[in-house]
């Protein structure tokens, strides 16, 4: 386990700096003067210059990146041009709000899947199994970016049984949650629905069948369990599709969380909290999936790296 | 339905979209940018079958241009991503060590950012446009491609028929291009028909946040983001170009899936 823990650190680390110095050199790649596309060009050279000193463009890129990654180790990710306080602040009062999206989001379609699987496995063939194959490809084929005012149009406004927007009780976190989680839980139907079919054709259901196993019995101890595996890895790189499609869902539904202030950084071309929020959300994304494959490893030891 | 019958589902669906979008001007009576602010936001007309906008642009006329524009990014993308991914694939898979090593910590790098991520970064940092749209999903689209054909020509490199193309003394490029490239292009096709799909998406989404393609040139996302602003009296607006993206997207993934069950029943 330790070998393994420290092949997959010794991945991580370059890939986390790589990932760092891509998120470092954006800044920097803004055709012409950074400031000024920043400030606007209505902006005084005072204040141009303030600025440029206040972001440290000044100085030679080599030592920006250096307080960069200095910078970073002590949890500074900058100061908000917009806002006027700490960067890394501000993304920490927002990350409550994006975890609980994403959990819910995750939930959604964890339990949609399970079960749409589940009865398309059984029933393989009928119209149910029709049905689950079509909810996956329509999960597929729309768009977070159309559900989210589709489902605000139907539940909203037309029934007026859910909030438009916001966050609050239990009843605001239905519809952002289902828009977010609909795509994954049609990726997870599909491939837990071909995994289930394999697993009951094996020796071991067969053996569960001879000795008077109920068919739930067999479906719910023997074959789910042992088509849950492939899904864990699944769940983990759906995992960064959820914290990205979390920009556009927050948007549409004015959801405070870090996906929301990103585009409104984007929109306040505040360059620092951009930067920030990009960083935050791809280690997680990283560093979710690694821990994705050490719990997969201690689930099933066979798994080494490499092989 | 077999897989068969939904490929031609799908195939009919992107057939109409292509004729669709290249006979345009002849299926629309408006221009997509003409304004007309006393006939705005009409639910329908016999003049404005789909009804206007609140700048009481015509949503037909702008549905149907704006599928121009998402199968130009779409097929741009995946033919500049397809090239780069097919390049670099075949060299790192080839020649492998430290060139093949270091284009797949880059490729790692790369995806490290979850979804469009770095496409709303880049542009973002860039500016909303055209070209800026492309080249941000080329940026992303490419690694997917590379890894396929590094994958592919991994596993093709030891066989016989390489083997022996080999002995016969057939350079490098003779046998990546002679004789590896036929044998990847099914796979190639399948990802590119579901990288298609991405890339209209991606495309959506940028616009859709502002930072696609500008106005008033219409694009579905662009159509949507508008649209959101007047869901309560106007829903048709997001309606229509939602749609579009939906059925368009649903054909390419039918495509796909037949294409990909075709080549897995062949693998068999």
């Amino acid at each position: 386990m330790k070998r393994y823990l420290l092949q997959r650190l010794l991945l991580l680390l370059p890939t986390l700096l790589g990932a760092l110095t891509l998120v470092f050199l954006l800044i920097h790649l803004i055709p012409g003067d950074p400031v000024e596309v920043m400030l606007g060009e209505t902006a005084t050279a005072a204040d141009k210059e303030g600025l440029r000193r206040s972001l440290g463009l000044d100085r030679p890129l080599a030592a920006q990146y250096g307080s960069f990654l200095t910078g970073l180790l002590s949890g500074d990710l900058g100061r908000s041009l917009s806002e006027q306080i700490g960067v890394a602040d501000l993304i920490r009062a927002r990350v409550p709000a994006t975890i609980e999206l994403t959990l819910c989001a995750m939930t959604v379609a964890l339990g949609l899947s399970f079960i749409l699987a589940l009865l398309a496995a059984m029933y393989k063939g009928s119209w149910i199994d029709r049905i689950a194959l079509f909810f996956s490809l329509l999960g597929l084929s729309m768009p977070n970016f159309w559900l989210g005012p589709l489902l605000m149009i139907v539940f909203s406004i037309l029934l007026g049984w859910l909030p438009v927007s916001g966050r609050g009780g239990l009843d605001h976190l239905i519809l952002p949650s289902l828009t977010l989680g609909l795509a994954m839980a049609a990726i997870l139907t599909r491939i837990l629905r071909v995994n289930l079919l394999r697993a009951v054709r094996e020796d071991y259901v067969r053996t569960a069948r001879a000795k008077g196993l109920s068919e739930s019995q067999v479906w719910l101890k023997h074959t789910l369990r042992n088509a849950l595996l492939s899904v864990i890895t699944i769940v983990s790189l759906q995992f960064g599709s959820l914290l990205a499609g979390a920009i556009i869902t927050e948007t549409i539904f004015s959801w405070p969380g870090v996906g929301r202030l990103t585009v409104q950084a984007i929109q306040t071309r505040d360059y620092p909290l951009v930067q920030g929020c990009v960083l935050v959300i791809a280690v997680s994304y990283l560093l979710v999936n690694f821990l994705t494959d050490i719990f997969y490893h201690l689930i099933d030891p066979r798994i080494v790296y490499g092989k | 339905m077999e897989s068969k019958g939904w490929f031609y589902v799908g195939l009919i669906i992107l057939l109409l979209l292509v004729a669709t979008a290249l006979f345009a001007p002849a299926l629309t009576a408006y221009d997509p940018a003409q304004q007309n602010l006393e006939n705005d936001l009409l639910l329908y007309s016999s003049e404005h079958p789909l009804g206007t906008d609140k700048l009481g642009r015509d949503i037909l006329s702008r549905t149907v241009y704006g599928g121009r524009i998402s199968l130009f990014v779409g097929v741009t993308t995946v033919a500049i991503s397809v090239f780069v991914g097919l390049v670099v694939g075949s060299l790192s898979g080839y020649f492998g060590g430290w060139a093949d090593q270091t284009l797949m910590r880059v490729i790692d790098v790369l995806l490290a950012f979850p979804g469009i991520l770095l496409a709303i970064a880049i542009t973002a940092v860039l500016g909303p446009g055209l070209s800026h749209v492309i080249l941000a999903l080329c940026l992303i689209g490419w690694t997917s491609y590379a890894r396929l054909v590094r994958g592919e020509i991994l596993s093709l490199r030891e066989t016989e028929f390489v083997q022996a193309a080999h002995a016969l003394g057939c350079n490098a490029p003779r046998v990546i291009f002679i004789h590896l490239l036929p044998n990847l292009l099914p796979p190639l096709l399948i990802q590119a028909t579901f990288g298609m799909a991405a890339a209209i998406i991606g495309e959506g989404s940028l616009s859709f946040l502002g930072l696609g393609v500008e106005p008033p040139t219409p694009s579905w996302g662009s159509m949507l983001n508008e649209g959101r602003q007047f869901l309560l009296v106007a829903p048709h607006l997001t309606t229509y170009p939602g749609l579009a993206i939906m059925i368009t997207v649903l054909g390419l993934n039918l495509v796909g899936d037949a294409l990909q069950d075709r080549l897995q029943a062949r693998g068999r």
